[in-house]
């Protein structure tokens, strides 16, 4: 059995300063983790660790290392009379009772973006879930890593996030089916071919390669939309992904540079550094990051985020039958509305030759059941730009919600009134491409980095409805 | 022929033409309902009196020409897939999609065999016991072929004694239940003497066949098609040369359509009051759904749900009684052929659990519920919806099925997003 | 075997002629042409399973139409089945 001991002077000091802040009383048989940044230090033949300026004295110490984090394992701690207990740096079991530099509440794609990043700038992370890695919208939406114009900060999160995808790709493992299959932005007509001209040279003075193809150079790069279309724009580094899979990946490496994940585990409160869980264990950490996608707004309230339900269809495999995403240029017009539901034609071939057909977006909705009028509208839609999917073997729907905040940008940043609390949330549609730039600059603003692009648009407290001071 | 796209519901509507839902729909219409009853397949019968007529003795024609008789609206090789609305049901066909409303249902989607993976399982010509004996009934000729036939259930002797009469040479049968447990669902057998004559009559066609309890298929071998298989037999392996391996364990239940209209179920199977009425008023299930049992159970079953399901309660009443003999015969089938533990080792790390997605046992293991599996290795995501994969995992893994969404079958993108009058 | 078996039904499978009784399932015609049904994703010759319609290994096309579940489909003279894709 190894000892642990606060040295005489320094339990007194200890007593002092951190009684009353302590949370996590140490028992009297923990495990101990001190991660790198722990600043762990041994002075002479009595051991001592030092714990963030916390002497400990360490009788008989077996230190292990894991990864890149030193652990003591099954340590006795001697706590005399009075249960002081350096904050939080004793595991009862597995994490739970744990300090982090950083706790992430959801494993979607952006929790597992963020505690990637967390990780591999040397932070302790906690990431925990109520139900497993990338299951919510991660599970539910197309998986498409898209450059978009809506607006400025639109255009410069996305572009950033699509290059460093771009450069995350040849560590990509073969299930996440990353494809460059490039976007068609399809135009019906001529007032949409007006949009075209205009997006290719949106895109031409910021670097991005597009290209506008007529109705017959249409034709031959898609033969199974129907005739008569106007044209297009063609986006050719836009790409498609398996996002379960993809956010798995992101989850693992974060795992391998020492990463805590408890899944199944619901979050009932969070706040003030901790992250309470249903079965009343709490997990403090430094700072806790609420990636909880259309459900954040129940653990940090006041933010302006509402859910926003989607529709997806996927057929059988139709190897050939499509060959880039198609996105309806009449998207502009429908699905920018605020308020109403809308459809809208966007097809995308999947590495496996299977097509997967949206979109759909509703709000109000609660329920996750298939609504068959959107069903029908979506679905229509889809036909009446490529018939031949009428007689497409449909294998599976499926809905989610995302979430949506009134300007369309996601919530990145320090909450107002919560010094310990940050966002990572509202990415609404495109939460899989701008996940890892949004990691970026969230970690950037937890230490202090300067961020590759300005983060002023994404900042949480734009869309604060009522700042809860306590 | 038949207004199939009426906006006039059905008094009642049966899903399946099976036993269940001939007697269903017969018993309803003979009260002179407005029945009509659907079912996937070209002819009515099911699986069980799958073929000609004459082939399944008297009470098989009996129940045929009863529904031929009856004014009954048929609809067969429909597909029932989606419930848009509550008492509005989609059914798919070859080129068409029609739109089916109803007062009352019953749900007579019957059983399917459960497939468990081992080795080799995948190779062309090893199939269901009732697979092969479908396909044979299609027009596959077996004569002269050595079959090998496996897995458990009753099943197992009834393909084998078919599979003779056509021709095949059977080189064994393979069960895995245990001598004693048979001996004890033969003893059981005493209380019906319908089944020992049955059994006899079996027994006759399959003089001097070796039936071996205790041993299951561990392997199947061949390039492209098979050659032979390896069987555990009493703990000692054998390889045995074959064309084709007749393998299935015992069936599950069909509960897609009514999981997806909410009724509840428990255990793998829908749960139903005495009148065979489900969660869901209205909706009736009769037949394997509530219990694997045999002809005789869904027979009975099927009587009482088409009574009830026209308000015949009386006359429902009658039958209780030899629904309980039945159940009593099933509960005998589970305990018999129960699944033993040792199957769960068959698979090696490369065997394709998922044949849609070819996802192999070692992708499986490190998950820890059907759906973290089906999102991270695409296990159960293809056509078949997890109908194989989903019985197989939850005997090797115990993961418990999902919720279920429509289609509940595959369906053409045109069919499932057809406009439905009214909505 | 049944009167309706014993006349036979010409089709062609992959280009060659078959010829099956009348009322055999395309599942059938692709077995006797000593053909496996289709191949997984993985490669793998498959054949069908179940023979109820519900494994969807006997998939074929045919006349040009995808992912036709052969072991539910009767044959038709002068059909035209492909095991290839």
């Amino acid at each position: 059995m190894l000892k642990m001991q606060c040295a005489k002077p320094i339990r007194k000091r200890l007593r002092k300063r951190n009684i009353k802040r302590s949370r996590v009383p140490l028992s009297k048989t923990s495990s101990v983790i001190f991660a790198p940044s722990a600043d762990l230090t041994t002075e002479g033949k009595e051991e001592f660790a030092v714990l963030r300026g916390f002497h400990f004295k360490l009788d008989r110490a077996v230190m292990v290392p894991v990864q890149r984090h030193w652990i003591l394992s099954t340590l006795s701690v001697e706590l005399g009379k009075d249960r002081i207990g350096a904050r939080g740096y004793a595991l009862r079991d597995g994490m739970n009772a744990a300090t982090y530099d950083v706790v992430i509440v959801g494993a979607g794609i952006v929790g597992a973006a963020c505690a990637d990043e967390c990780a591999r700038r040397g932070m302790r992370v906690a990431v925990v879930d109520r139900e497993m890695v990338g299951s919510g919208a991660t599970a539910a939406g197309m998986g498409h890593i898209v450059v978009m114009d809506d607006s400025e900060a639109q255009f410069a999160l996305t572009r950033y996030s699509q290059q460093l995808w771009q450069a995350l790709r040849r560590d990509l493992p073969e299930d996440v089916e990353y494809d460059q299959c490039g976007t068609i932005w399809v135009a019906a007509d001529e007032e949409e071919m007006a949009e075209v001209r205009r997006k290719h040279d949106y895109y031409a003075q910021r670097g991005v390669p597009t290209l506008v193809v007529d109705s017959e150079a249409l034709q031959r790069l898609e033969p199974n939309l129907r005739d008569g279309m106007a044209g297009g724009l063609l986006v050719a580094e836009d790409a498609v992904l398996y996002p379960p899979c993809a956010a798995r990946f992101l989850m693992e490496r974060a795992q391998e540079l020492g990463a805590q994940l408890q899944l199944g585990a619901p979050v009932t409160q969070i706040g003030e550094g901790r992250v309470r869980l249903s079965d009343g264990v709490e997990i403090a950490g430094g700072m806790v990051v609420n990636a909880a996608g259309a459900w954040a707004p129940e653990l940090t309230r006041g933010m302006e985020i509402k859910k926003r339900k989607g529709h997806l269809v996927i057929t059988d495999r139709y190897p050939g039958f499509l060959r880039h995403q198609l996105v309806e240029l009449g998207y502009l017009k429908s699905a920018h509305s605020v308020t109403s539901d809308s459809v809208a034609f966007n097809v995308q071939p999947r590495r496996t030759g299977q097509i997967l057909i949206g979109s759909s977006r509703q709000y109000g909705a609660e329920h996750g059941e298939v609504d068959q009028a959107m069903l029908t509208r979506m679905l229509r839609r889809a036909q009446e730009y490529m018939p031949g999917l009428g007689q497409m073997s449909a294998v599976r729907t499926w809905t989610g919600f995302r979430a949506a905040t009134p300007d369309k940008l996601p919530l990145i940043g320090p909450w107002p009134g919560d010094k310990s609390l940050f966002l990572a949330t509202g990415h609404e549609g495109l939460g899989i491409t701008t996940s890892l730039a949004s990691a970026r600059i969230l970690v950037d603003q937890i230490t202090g980095a300067k961020p590759e692009i300005p983060i002023e648009p994404y900042l949480p407290s734009r869309a604060v409805k009522e700042v809860a001071h306590a | 022929m038949m207004d199939k796209d009426s906006q006039q519901p059905f008094d009642v509507l049966v899903i399946g033409a099976g036993p269940a839902g001939m007697a269903a729909a017969v018993r309803a219409a003979e009260r002179g309902g407005r029945v009509g009853i659907v079912d996937d397949n070209p002819n009515c019968g099911g699986q069980i009196w799958r073929g000609a007529e004459d082939d399944h003795g008297q009470e098989a024609t009996a129940w045929s020409s009863r529904l031929r008789n009856a004014d009954i609206t048929k609809l067969f090789g429909m597909r029932v897939f989606h419930q848009p609305e509550t008492g509005v049901l989609l059914a798919e066909g070859t080129d068409d999609v029609c739109e089916l409303r109803y007062t009352n249902l019953v749900l007579a989607t019957g059983a399917r065999e459960r497939f468990l993976p081992f080795p080799g399982w995948t190779l062309p010509n090893v199939m269901g016991a009732g697979g092969l004996q479908a396909m044979v009934k299609s027009g596959l000729p077996v004569r002269g072929k050595r079959v090998v036939v496996a897995g458990t259930g009753p099943l197992l002797l009834a393909v084998a004694a078919y599979l003779r009469k056509q021709g095949a040479e059977i080189p064994i049968i393979c069960e895995q239940a245990s001598w004693s447990s048979l001996a004890r669902f033969g003893v059981g057998l005493l209380g019906r003497p319908g089944k020992i004559t049955q059994g006899l009559q079996l027994k006759k066609e399959l003089a001097e066949i070796p039936f071996a309890a205790n041993s299951w298929p561990i392997g199947a071998h061949g390039g492209q098609v098979l050659e032979s298989v390896t069987i555990s037999r009493g703990g000692k392996t054998e390889v045995i040369a074959c064309d084709f391996l007749a393998c299935g364990f015992h069936l599950v239940p069909n509960v897609e359509l009514q999981s997806l209209l909410g009724c509840q179920i428990s255990g793998g199977f829908v749960q139903v009051d005495e009148f065979q009425q489900t969660s869901v008023q209205r909706v009736f299930c009769a037949g394997e759904p509530t219990g694997i049992g045999g002809v005789e159970l869904a027979l009975v079953e099927g009587q009482i749900a088409g009574l009830a399901a026209v308000g015949e309660k009386n006359a429902a009443q009658k039958l209780f009684g030899e629904r309980r003999e039945s159940h009593r015969f099933a509960r005998m089938l589970d305990r018999a052929f129960r699944l033993r533990p040792e199957l769960r080792s068959l698979p090696s790390a490369e065997t394709i659990v998922c044949r849609c997605e070819d996802v192999p046992y070692s992708r499986l293991q490190e998950h820890r519920s059907w759906r973290a599996a089906k999102l991270h290795s695409r296990c159960g995501m293809g056509p078949c919806q997890g109908r194989v994969c989903g019985p197989a995992t939850q005997f090797l893994f115990q993961w418990n099925p999902d919720s279920v969404r429509p289609p509940v079958f595959p369906a053409r993108v045109g069919s499932l997003g057809r406009v439905v009058s009214g909505l | 075997m049944h009167d309706s078996l014993l006349r036979a039904v010409t089709l062609s499978v992959n280009g060659s002629p078959v010829a099956v009784p009348a009322g055999a399932t395309v599942a059938v015609a692709v077995a006797i042409a000593g053909q496996p049904c289709r191949r997984s994703v993985s490669g793998e010759p498959r054949g069908p399973l179940c023979g109820m319609g519900i494994c969807f290994e006997c998939r074929v096309s045919i006349n040009g139409t995808p992912h036709c579940r052969s072991c539910q489909i009767v044959c038709e003279p002068g059909m035209e089945v492909r095991t290839d894709g």
